[in-house]
């Protein structure tokens, strides 16, 4: 007996998809956006190696690096209230999204920071440029610049990552999925429109970042 | 005295690299460190800038010092400009831009005038035209002359030069000592390490020999050249042609 595809099961439903898709990309925009900014921040301070918050963001990356995101979520959502932390299961998924994202943006930076010519801060150095401007005007432009594509394909990771938000009923992309299949009970269609869904969002962002990246990191004029 | 340095001493580990230099240099004169490869020409170079700390001695520049300790540099830095060998332009600015920065960075001036003194400097230069370009679209020759604008938009008192012609291919090397003769001749205050002997001979008004960390010799640079007291200048001459 061949399996009758019903699709039109999965469209009844597109309304919900669509908020989710929705969903996974704010989650996503404000996790990154703050996860790329403790990345800066976690970068800097091992880059120059700050004591003592070097080894701080030593252990914070080692951390996040080597546990499995679920694993960070849930000790976020359903660990921290223990110790009187409560969050709402955005807030949750947002912070586990740029604790997680956070880590990995630290060693990817880094990388683009300590890879800057030794010789271009000498000269703003005798410029009479403090070691902030330095920073600031000289190195992390073209620091981004050099890990930009890295850095993109981390922050898809990271969104593709999200899908286990649904796991603490934050209603995003898969949360959806999972809902819509235990009403129509069309794992396959539904699970292949969401498997799709998430190819295309995925492009999608991997696009706009790189856009991004050329139109403000590399901030030039193309010749 | 313009610039002054009293018993420098400097160690990288322990290699002792610097054993006690002392040098005065007046104000609009030329200066001329010439020596072999290891003999610390570099490193003294750095040390009127604070870009290499000394163990030991005084580096004076226009009655700024600076001590062996000394973290704060940035009165100093305003004082003192410096070339490199590798241009070390930065390549996400255009040209105007990287002449721009410290003026409008450090010392605040407004865009609109931190962009007329960079027009100015890059006039200067010859590279007026430049403006807009980045430094990847420029030969090395017009580099090394827009980090030599660069240096000149903070109007330092006096100018470092390191080989700013060892990394130019020959016939790029006139271009940048022209511009440098043409300072020169303007009054700016020049300490520049070069193996350029013809230039200098023609440009310096003082010639600084130095041999194993030391000032071995020193003095008018057509007297060192027609005459070299010491066994080592004599043969370093002999060696460089
Ligand atoms: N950062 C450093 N760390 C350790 N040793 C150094 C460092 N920089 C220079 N040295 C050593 O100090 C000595 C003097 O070097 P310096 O670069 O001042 O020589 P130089 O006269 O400029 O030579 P060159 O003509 O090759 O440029 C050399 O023995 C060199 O190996
Ligand atoms: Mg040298």
């Amino acid at each position: 007996m061949a399996y009758q595809f019903d699709f039109a099961a999965v469209w009844a439903y597109h309304e919900m998809l669509a908020q989710g898709a929705m969903r996974t990309l704010a989650l996503t925009a404000v996790g990154a956006g703050i996860g790329v900014a403790v990345g800066t921040l976690g970068a800097v301070v091992r880059a120059w190696r700050l004591a003592p918050f070097d080894r701080v963001f030593g252990v914070y990356v080692e951390l996040i690096r080597n546990t499995p995101f679920i694993v960070q979520l849930f000790f976020i959502f359903f660990g921290l209230p223990s110790l009187g932390v409560h969050m709402s299961e955005w807030q949750a998924a947002v912070l586990a999204m740029a604790v997680n994202l956070g880590a990995y943006s630290t060693e990817i930076i880094r990388a683009g920071i300590v890879a800057t010519p030794r010789g271009q801060i000498e000269a703003a150095a005798s410029l009479a440029l403090s070691r902030f401007e330095i920073f600031r005007h000289v190195v992390l432009r073209p620091a981004l610049q050099r890990v930009w594509p890295a850095l993109v394909s981390q922050i898809v990771i990271v969104m593709l990552g999200s899908s286990v938000c649904s796991q603490i009923s934050a209603e995003e992309l898969t949360f959806a999925a999972n809902f819509i299949q235990s009403r129509n009970f069309r794992a396959f269609e539904t699970y292949v429109v969401v498997a799709v869904l998430y190819l295309l969002l995925a492009l999608l962002v991997r696009q706009l970042l790189l856009w991004i990246g050329r139109r403000f990191v590399v901030g030039r004029p193309a010749t | 005295m313009l610039v002054r340095i009293d018993g420098l001493h400097k160690h990288f580990g322990a290699n002792h690299v610097l054993k006690g230099i002392d040098l005065r240099v007046k104000e609009g004169e030329v200066v001329a460190l010439i020596g072999r490869s290891g003999s610390g020409k570099s490193t003294l170079l750095r040390s009127i800038n604070g870009l290499e700390t000394f163990d030991d001695g005084l580096v004076e520049v226009d009655g700024e010092r600076l001590h062996a300790d000394q973290t704060d540099l940035r009165a100093l830095r305003l004082k003192v400009g410096m070339v490199f060998q590798q241009f070390n332009l930065f390549p996400h600015l255009s040209v105007g831009r990287n002449v721009m920065l410290a003026p409008r960075t450090v010392r605040q001036t407004s865009v609109a005038e931190c962009e007329s003194l960079a027009r100015a400097m890059l006039a200067k230069v010859g590279l007026a035209d430049k403006f807009d370009a980045y430094p990847d679209q420029l030969s090395g020759g017009q580099q090394q002359r827009v980090a030599i604008a660069r240096a000149l938009a903070m109007q330092p008192k006096v100018l470092l030069c390191d080989e700013i012609t060892s990394a130019l291919d020959p016939e790029l090397v006139n271009e940048v000592l022209a511009t440098v003769r043409q300072l020169a001749s303007e009054g700016m205050t020049l300490i520049m390490v070069t193996h350029e002997m013809r230039f200098a001979r023609e440009v310096s008004d003082q010639l600084v020999f130095m041999h194993q960390g030391r000032v071995h010799e020193s003095g008018d640079p057509k007297d060192l050249f027609a005459a070299p007291q010491t066994a080592e200048l004599a043969a370093f001459l002999g060696a460089v042609g």
